[in-house]
């Protein structure tokens, strides 16, 4: 069952009515501060590329070129890989004010009306057809839910397709031009549109599971049906001999994703935070490759269902749910479509009225003698007039192109053509971004050529076939001149039309492009902006701007400008923010400098386009002409001082880092300072304890010669062992000093540690014999032999062997020296039968003038630096020097020493 | 009768000599080698000055200064501060915690005897 029309059309009217809705909504909240532009509704809405041919035409283009259709959502997600390219025409179209690509161009080559206008018109002619397209996607889309047949006969005052593009003209119109300055952006309109991406990718998911779960057993079931049937197999493959053309699908696409006039405007233009693009990198592309999941499934199902009899392919969408009678369904993807048509009908009107009014128009206007008398009042008003009749103009132009066009060519045949005009923007799109040489005579002289080759070799073509002029030229050249075949050109056959004319039009325009520019000079204006586009990202968008501008103006004059094209409340809503930046309390004592005539020049632009508002400033301040070579001094001034700034920027960070090591060596040094400050009381108390005692029984002494001869005795035995105390004291300070600030001479050679260990106990003997020890040795007899000095090591021995003799007891004291040989090291061993130590002092000990136990009784012999030496001397030959100690059971000193390799191989 | 002086130190060889210094000048003398054994003194021997050192094992002269001047029995005797550390904020410190004077080792033992003999009388 169809649904009945008048249900259809109160349901397309009440989903229009849903979509202004939404704008509304967003548009309030834009005024009120609180924009739903988010990086999810800004990704979507880049989805307008999808469009009714998307809705519908893909699965037409299946059915005949297979998997081909898939290039074309392939290409925008290569380009948007590049997220870079985006991101700098985002950021120099906010830094300029642009309002449209024919604007972006121009004002890169110096803000050339010509060129703006040139580019206009090739949008123009290049796009009308494309939206003539959705016209008929429309007008065929409400003949099949009307169930009507297509007549072309009907008058056209009784056409549905009039009225639906009347309805788009309004819509357009009350959506598009609320305010005139167009880099202010339509929020409401791109959350209209990200709404009506949403509602076609779900319309059009929708019916492709229908089909693919609903008519069939899902994916495996069609593509298996369509395997078993010769006709589609053949789709299925991969036909290499299509390869070029794949090629040249992928730069087609790729380049409109990027130059198309409504996607420069969603996704330059109407992009509020830059961070947005990075969401958009990823989403999009998921947005196609969701939208085209069940394009095969359609299209193969569509062509079992029917059995190849069912017609049109470019409307398998609608029929085939009406075919099983899932009206709602289909009412649906009508729906879907609609909104395809419409969000791609809205913005692209919109971006190409803009580019009519400040391209076309506005250029035109400024010379009239008509503009001249209304000069001193409000032109708010009459450019926004402009711009709406634009609009409708724009949509008529399309409904008459679909009118004329009707039935000639298949739908995606025209998106193409589109395609390749568009894509005729490149080299000086992309050669303007980052090519500084590229010229104005360079960007108009590849304009024209890949243009004219354009419409050669795909535009009269397709006229011819659509029967309007004759096809003598098409098919035997012009004049019968076989070489220049429209498309054959010199004989290059074997393409498919249009990627022989993107070859053709692509060549001639770069050549011409790169070929005029290197040898023809640049005007003062085209090299500061050439300057300005190419540094956009790395100067981070600040242009010099006002450097290049000299000469006189006055604030009164520019203000009424402003008031004249942006209503008198805009105006100074603007100034005032403009003086706020510039610290002034009000905006009527801003000084007519450079920067203001920039600013004027700047806010002009939003609304009028920048070469027109470059014409309009020049009308009402005296400028001096800046000569080229003026210009370039600047410029490579400026360049200069970038240089210089960034110079100073890598030295103060240079000189910040080193602050910073200056601060913390400093904070070394202090504590190293304190360090020496304690290390200094300490020994200087070390010194001073002998010397009191000598100081004081000296003075005694003197004092009273006829002391006892008992007491005398003690006193100078006391007066020399303090003596010696000093002596010692002293000399290992100084060896201390010496070791740790390695100014200590070390006499290397091979030591025998055995025999090493035997002569260091030998020359203690008398301290042993003294205390009654027991000494045991454990040792080879000839030990491993190192390399080290031999005198340091018996050093370390007869202090390890002294200190075991001071702890063990007065009877029975034993100690042990073991020598063993362990993993690659010799281990020597001094233990003793004394008290031990606890385990806080085994490393306590090793601290300089920390003795362990109770010393007081011998104190003299002790000078608290025996083992810090030590450990220094071990350490020094790559060794270590510990204690290990069990409370009773005496202490054990151990120190490792590392043995050549060969030593360790000999034991 | 004679002053009681209870001398304070760890170092075997002054407390020797400060022992026959004081003895032949005639006071009453008592000994102690560490903190402990110092403030253990100050209550049963009762001197009337304490040569006391600084840097001792278990509790330092600062210590043992601050113990004696917090019980009220000590508040008439008088404390001298013995040193090996010449530091000026060694010296504020002991006379901030109590003590009366302050000695630098190596000292001279006739300033010492005087100085003592002094504190004394104009106690």
């Amino acid at each position: 069952m169809m649904p009945s029309g008048w249900l259809v059309t109160a349901v397309a009217i009440a989903y229009l009515g849903l979509l202004f809705a939404v704008a509304r909504f967003g548009d309030a909240r834009a005024d009120a501060g609180r924009s739903i532009i988010s990086a999810n509704v800004y990704s979507l809405s880049l989805a307008v590329y999808c469009t009714s041919w998307t809705f519908y035409g893909s699965v037409g283009r299946a059915t005949s070129g297979g998997l081909s259709f898939l290039t074309i959502y392939l290409g925008p997600t290569l380009v948007l890989l590049f997220g870079t390219v985006i991101a700098k025409m985002i950021r120099i179209s906010k830094a300029h004010r642009i309002t449209s690509i024919a604007d972006f161009i121009a004002s890169r080559y110096g803000k050339s009306q010509f060129l703006a206008g040139l580019v206009t018109v090739i949008a123009v002619i290049g796009v009308i057809p494309y939206i003539a397209l959705q016209l008929k996607a429309v007008s065929a889309s409400f003949d099949i839910v009307f169930a009507n047949p297509v007549d072309m006969s009907e008058p056209w005052w009784a056409d549905s397709t009039l009225a639906i593009a009347a309805v788009m003209a309004v819509f357009t119109i009350l959506f598009g031009t609320r305010h005139l300055d167009a880099a202010e952006r339509h929020e409401g309109m791109v959350a209209a549109v990200a709404f009506e991406s949403v509602v076609k990718l779900v319309a059009f998911l929708a019916v492709g599971l229908f089909v693919t779960y609903g008519l069939f057993d899902g994916f495996g079931d069609v593509f298996g049906r369509a395997a078993a049937s010769p006709e589609l197999a053949k789709l299925l493959t991969l036909d290499p001999a299509r390869s070029g053309n794949w090629l040249a699908l992928l730069i087609l696409s790729g380049l409109a994703i990027l130059l198309l006039p409504r996607q420069f405007q969603i996704a330059v233009v109407e992009n509020v935070d830059e961070s947005h693009l990075r969401r958009a990198v990823w989403l999009f592309p998921l947005y196609l490759l969701l939208i085209n999941i069940f394009v095969f499934p359609l299209a193969l199902g569509g062509m079992l269902h029917f059995g190849g009899t069912g017609g049109d392919a470019d409307t398998f969408v609608l029929t085939l749910p009406l075919s099983e009678g899932a009206s709602g369904l289909a009412l649906f993807a009508f729906i879907g479509g609609l909104s395809a048509a419409t969000g791609m009908v809205i913005v692209e009107t919109i971006a190409l009225s803009t580019m009519v009014c400040n391209d076309l128009v506005m250029p035109w206007l400024l010379r009239s003698a008509w503009f001249d008398s209304r000069a001193r009042r409000d032109l708010s008003g009459i450019l926004l007039g402009i711009r709406r009749f634009a609009i409708a103009l724009i949509l008529l132009l399309g409904y008459a192109y679909f009118r004329a066009a009707g039935e000639a060519y298949a739908l995606v045949a025209i998106g193409l053509i589109s395609f390749a005009a568009v894509s005729q923007f490149a080299p000086a799109m992309l050669g303007g971004l980052y090519w500084k040489q590229g010229n104005q005579a360079g960007a108009v002289a590849g304009l024209l050529g890949g243009f004219a080759v354009w419409l050669y070799t795909l535009l009269l073509p397709s006229f011819a076939k659509s029967g309007w002029i004759g096809r003598g030229f098409l098919d035997l050249g012009p004049a019968g001149m076989a070489m220049l075949k429209p498309q054959a050109l010199f004989g290059l056959g074997g393409m498919d039309e249009i990627s022989h004319c993107l070859f053709w039009s692509l060549l001639v325009n770069s050549a011409l492009y790169v070929g005029v520019s290197l040898t023809t000079r640049p005007g003062a204006t085209e090299v500061a902006q050439a300057e300005r586009f190419v540094d956009a990202l790395s100067r981070g968008g600040a242009a010099p701007r006002a450097s290049l501008w000299r000469g006189s103006a006055s604030s009164g004059e520019l203000v009424a400008l402003l008031e004249r094209f942006l209503g008198p409340a805009r105006a100074r809503k603007q100034l005032r923010a403009y003086a706020r930046r510039r610290d002034l309390d009000d905006w009527k004592s801003l000084p007519a400098d450079a920067d203001f005539v920039s600013f004027a020049e700047t806010q002009l632009a939003g609304a009028i386009g920048s070469a027109s508002a470059r014409v309009m400033v020049a009308s009402v301040v005296q400028e001096e002409e800046l000569g080229l070579d003026e210009v370039l001094d600047i410029l490579d001034e400026a360049s200069q001082v970038r240089a210089y700034s960034r110079e100073l920027e890598a030295k103060s960070k240079a000189l910040e880092a080193a602050t910073a090591e200056l601060r913390a060596a400093n904070n070394r040094l202090r504590e190293l300072d304190r360090m020496k400050d304690d290390f200094i009381s300490t020994v200087t108390h070390e010194l001073r304890t002998p010397l009191t005692s000598i100081r004081a029984l000296s003075e005694l002494l003197l004092d009273d010669p006829r002391m006892d001869l008992s007491d005398r005795r003690r006193f100078f035995g006391i007066i020399v062992a303090e003596a010696e105390r000093l002596t010692r004291l002293i000399n290992q300070i100084l060896d201390m000093a010496k070791l740790e600030s390695g100014r200590a001479e070390w006499v290397t050679g091979e030591v025998d540690l055995a025999t090493m260990i035997r002569e260091s106990v030998d020359s203690v003997d008398q301290l042993f014999r003294g205390k009654g020890v027991a000494v045991e040795l454990h040792l080879p007899e000839t030990g491993p032999v190192i390399q080290a000095d031999r005198d340091r090591l018996v050093q370390v021995m007869i202090n390890l062997l002294s200190n075991a003799v001071k702890f063990v007891p007065d009877s029975g004291g034993r100690v042990a020296v073991t020598l063993a040989v362990d993993a690659g090291q010799a281990r020597i061993e001094v233990a003793d039968n004394g008290v031990g130590l606890n385990p806080d002092e085994l490393d306590v000990v090793f601290e300089k003038f920390r003795q362990g136990g109770n010393t007081l009784t011998d104190k003299p012999q002790g000078t608290g630096l025996g083992l810090p030496i030590s450990r220094q001397i071990v350490e020094y030959f790559g060794g270590r020097l510990w204690a290990e100690s069990e409370p009773g059971q005496g202490a054990r000193f151990i120190f490792t020493l590392p043995l050549p390799r060969e030593a360790e191989h000999e034991n | 009768m004679a002053h009681k002086i209870l001398i304070v130190d760890d170092e075997p060889n002054i407390v020797v000599s400060l022992e026959f210094l004081m003895k032949k000048e005639g006071f009453d003398v008592a000994v102690a080698v560490d903190g402990e054994e110092a403030l253990a003194k100050v209550a049963t021997f009762r001197p009337d000055l304490v040569l006391l050192d600084v840097m001792m094992p278990k509790k330092s002269g600062f210590e043992v200064c601050e113990a004696v001047r917090a019980n009220p029995d000590n508040a008439r005797l008088l404390v001298v501060m013995l040193t090996a550390k010449g530091r000026d904020t060694e010296v504020a410190k002991g006379l901030a915690l109590g003590a009366d004077a302050y000695v630098t080792k190596p000292f001279s033992t006739k300033e010492l005897v005087a100085k003592v003999k002094a504190m004394l009388a104009g106690a």
